[in-house]
């Protein structure tokens, strides 16, 4: 399991990553997508991940033994995600403004043109 | 989408939606649910509403500003943090009345997180109906800011 | 409850802005928190000094576990400087002309910006400083594109990208050290990492978050958002941004490398004065040659955010090749207080220089040097407030940034550190050429016969002035009472390196809970009901 999640997440950074480095705009916003997606995994393997041992106790009994699986990641993984939706629709509408408004899709010319 | 089935579909569903959102914040505490599932669920409701039948509408159903929606939530919800503090515990820790309503057995605990997933809830509403009208009306002018 | 209030009142204020009705309230409301901070800025510094260190379990929850906000004396510094930036930022911009359309999103980002900035400079753990790190963000992409011009938004986009990319790495690093040692308590991270007991997957470990902390504090070589960003922006944000956004992450970077990743200080210290030496150098070589004054300024943050750096990577190399350790403490004592300093001068300095930017452009409509002349005629008052303020930058003696200076190069040569400390001589001098540049070519010469005439200041003139002359006041304060602006540096210094009782601070005494037991972790909690 770990080994499967950890490969996605290599090939997540990886397309992540040559996305960055290209010169459209929208290709560069994608490859953040699937960074992001690619760290939200990465937390979410440091769970501990153990199959059917979920860390819930019922009322009076003692704690399970561990190992268990971890609860808190999934909570900082909805975090980020619920942040990472905000910025992400945030950049989106940025880059179609900044499309629609210099016609531009391509980071050289978006750098080079300043000062406008 | 402006077919009379979706629209009709659109109306009977919308309240549902708006009910079931309520009880996931009220049983959100200990059971799966909570107030931001709930709002995006209530959110979701006006956006069928928006499709079904355009901003304006969605917007007159909701009659209020959404961005208000999302200071009066923060508000609920920083408010929540109140009690504790004027009862000398650490802001947000969770207190609880236990209310003997109808059945003497189990009575109704309700609490500050629950004012907190009220906030929440509200905040979720609010930030979710902003950003979905303006994407729907933004076609024809991106207003300023979000 | 105190240790909040600096979160609690602007988020408070930010709820009211968008809640109130009418078209004048949240610039009301936005001009009276701004105001009203410094106050309880000022409340938890004095707490803070009577009784140490203060730590709040959020929502009663024990330290490692829960959320724990930490107000010790560097960051209770921190939190007044923003305050300070923020109500003088705010003062200068009610005299701007208000934009209807955008007031009520314009005066919540900058409410919801300052929460921020006191929430990351509060936080006890990785995770809550992302969140108010991304907070920061957000209202910072907003207030920065707000205006939608064409410069700004190209600029925007460039900042917006790198953040995301830095927020990833944030992320990144965040997980594994929950994935290493089970905690992203910042001081429980400095002991789990102590008992693993294998130093370099600590610095590994680091490597993440430094490089994340790096992209924000515009260090070199992620520099290139910075000069985008920051010179299109309307004065009163400009400065907002520039006292604040880089200073939050080097606050980060001081503060994971002193309490969370310290098994391996001579590799985190030498690769921190190296960027210090290369963001010193590149920044105002960059700055010498620009012909813009906030562009000029813009490139100075960063030369100057190498001085900070240079104090931090100073103290780390000293703990580490020091053997004595009384001289130890001592020594990096001095060189960690003398980063608190440059960046307790340096706030206060850097949102004047742009606020005076902005005085000129209302003056003459234009911040091109070429265009430029004769402002210490037609303006003494802003000359004066200039010189102040430049002079500060530059680090001449009696001026705030001398101090700071001087702290900073008797660390590095009692370090040995010739080559940085070479440098920062080096880049003193042109950060002199350039401020004296500005002020030859603005202020002192003739005015260029082509220049548009002095324009009417109009109304709002007079709290424009005020907020700049009160940051020039105090950096004149800084600079005559060096005594005490060092006593408060050196304080926050020794609490950050007496690392073990920083911890255990942080660590022991856990929350009153309403049943009056302590909440011990992964104990099932006795108030939840359960089925």
């Amino acid at each position: 399991m770990t080994l499967l999640l950890a490969c996605s997440i290599a090939i997540l950074f990886a397309i992540g990553g040559y996305l960055l480095m290209r010169r459209s705009i929208v290709r560069v916003v994608f490859g953040l997508v699937l960074l992001s997606h690619g760290a939200n995994l990465l937390i979410f393997t440091s769970a501990n991940l153990v199959p059917l041992r979920p860390p819930i106790a019922r009322a009076g009994a003692p704690a399970p033994e561990p190992p268990f699986a971890d609860p808190l990641p999934s909570a900082l993984i909805l975090t980020a995600i619920v942040i990472g939706f905000g910025v992400l629709s945030f950049t989106l509408v940025l880059v179609r403004r900044a499309a629609r408004e210099l016609r531009v899709d391509d980071v050289e010319e978006l750098c080079s043109e300043r000062p406008r | 989408m402006r077919s009379v089935i979706f629209k009709a579909g659109a109306r009977a569903v919308a309240p549902l939606l708006v009910l079931v959102s309520a009880l996931l914040v009220v049983r959100g505490h200990n059971e799966p649910g909570g107030g931001f599932v709930g709002g995006l669920l209530c959110a979701s409701a006006f956006a069928l509403v928006a499709l079904a039948e355009g901003v304006g509408a969605a917007r007159r159903l909701l009659r209020i500003e959404p961005l208000r929606l999302v200071g009066i939530g923060l508000l609920v919800a920083l408010g929540s943090a109140i009690p504790a503090a004027i009862a000398g515990f650490a802001p947000f820790t969770g207190l609880w009345v236990s209310l003997q309503l109808w059945d003497k057995a189990s009575p109704v605990k309700l609490g500050t997180p629950l004012v907190f997933d009220l906030g929440v809830y509200l905040t979720v509403v609010g930030i979710a109906l902003a950003m979905i009208f303006t994407l729907e009306e933004s076609d024809d002018d991106a207003p300023a800011g979000l | 409850m105190t240790a909040m209030l600096p979160i609690l009142v602007p988020l408070l204020a930010a709820a009211l802005a968008l809640a109130l009705p009418g078209d004048r309230a949240p610039r009301l409301v936005l001009l009276a928190t701004a105001l009203f901070l410094p106050l309880v800025a000022l409340l938890v510094m004095v707490r803070v000094h009577e009784s140490g260190a203060i730590v709040v379990h959020v929502g009663g929850w024990a330290a490692p576990f829960g959320i724990a906000i930490v107000a010790d004396r560097f960051a209770s510094i921190m939190v007044m400087l923003a305050a300070i930036v923020g109500a003088a930022t705010v003062l200068f911009s009610s005299g701007e002309a208000p934009d209807p359309r955008t007031d009520r999103a314009r005066s919540t980002l900058i409410l919801a910006l300052l929460a921020a900035a006191a929430g990351a400079f509060l936080a006890g753990d990785l995770f809550n400083l992302y969140v108010w790190f991304e907070l920061l963000l957000v209202s910072s992409f907003g207030l920065a594109v707000l205006e939608g011009r064409g410069n700004q938004l190209a600029g925007g986009i460039v900042y917006v990208v790198l953040s995301l990319l830095s927020s990833t790495l944030f992320l990144v690093g965040a997980g594994l050290c929950y994935g290493a040692v089970g905690t992203l308590n910042l001081a429980d991270l400095g002991v789990r990492l102590a008992e693993l007991g294998n130093p370099r997957l600590a610095t590994v470990l680091a490597s993440p978050l430094l490089i994340a902390f790096a992209i924000k504090a515009a260090v070199v070589p992620f520099v290139a958002w910075l000069p985008a960003a920051y010179p299109p922006l309307s004065s009163a944000i400009g400065a907002l941004f520039a006292g604040l956004l880089t200073k939050v992450g080097v606050y980060a970077i001081i503060r994971t490398s002193t309490i969370a990743f310290v098994q391996e200080p001579e590799v985190i210290g030498f690769a921190i004065l190296t960027a210090a030496g290369a963001t010193m150098a590149l920044g105002v070589l960059a700055a010498v040659s620009q012909a813009e004054i906030r562009r000029i300024l813009s490139f100075h943050i960063a030369s100057q955010i190498g001085y900070m750096l240079m104090g931090t990577g100073l103290a780390l190399v000293i703990v580490a090749t020091t053997p004595s350790e009384s001289v130890r403490a001592e020594l990096a004592t001095i060189a960690l207080g003398g980063a608190i300093l440059y960046i307790l001068h340096h706030i206060i300095v850097k949102t004047n220089l742009f606020l005076v930017a902005g005085l000129i452009e209302r003056r003459r409509g234009t911040t091109e040097l070429k265009a430029l002349g004769g402002l210490a005629q037609s303006d003494p008052a802003i000359a004066a407030i200039f010189l102040i303020s430049a002079l500060s930058l530059a680090g001449l003696p009696v001026f705030s940034g001398f101090w700071a200076k001087l702290v900073l190069v008797r660390a590095g040569l009692d370090a040995g550190a010739w080559i940085v400390t070479g440098i920062a001589l080096a880049t003193g001098l042109l950060t002199l050429l350039s401020m004296m540049k500005i002020w030859v070519e603005a202020f002192w010469r003739e005015p260029v016969a082509a220049a548009p005439p002095p324009r009417e200041p109009g109304p709002g003139w007079r709290p424009m002035l005020a907020a700049s002359g009160a940051l020039a006041a105090i950096a004149l304060a800084i600079g005559l009472g060096a005594r005490p602006a060092w006593w408060l540096a050196r304080g926050a210094a020794e609490d950050m390196l007496a690392r073990d009782a920083a911890a255990a601070r942080v660590l022991e005494g856990g929350p009153e809970t309403p049943t009056g037991e302590r909440r011990e972790p992964r104990a099932p909690d006795p108030e939840e009901p359960r089925r």
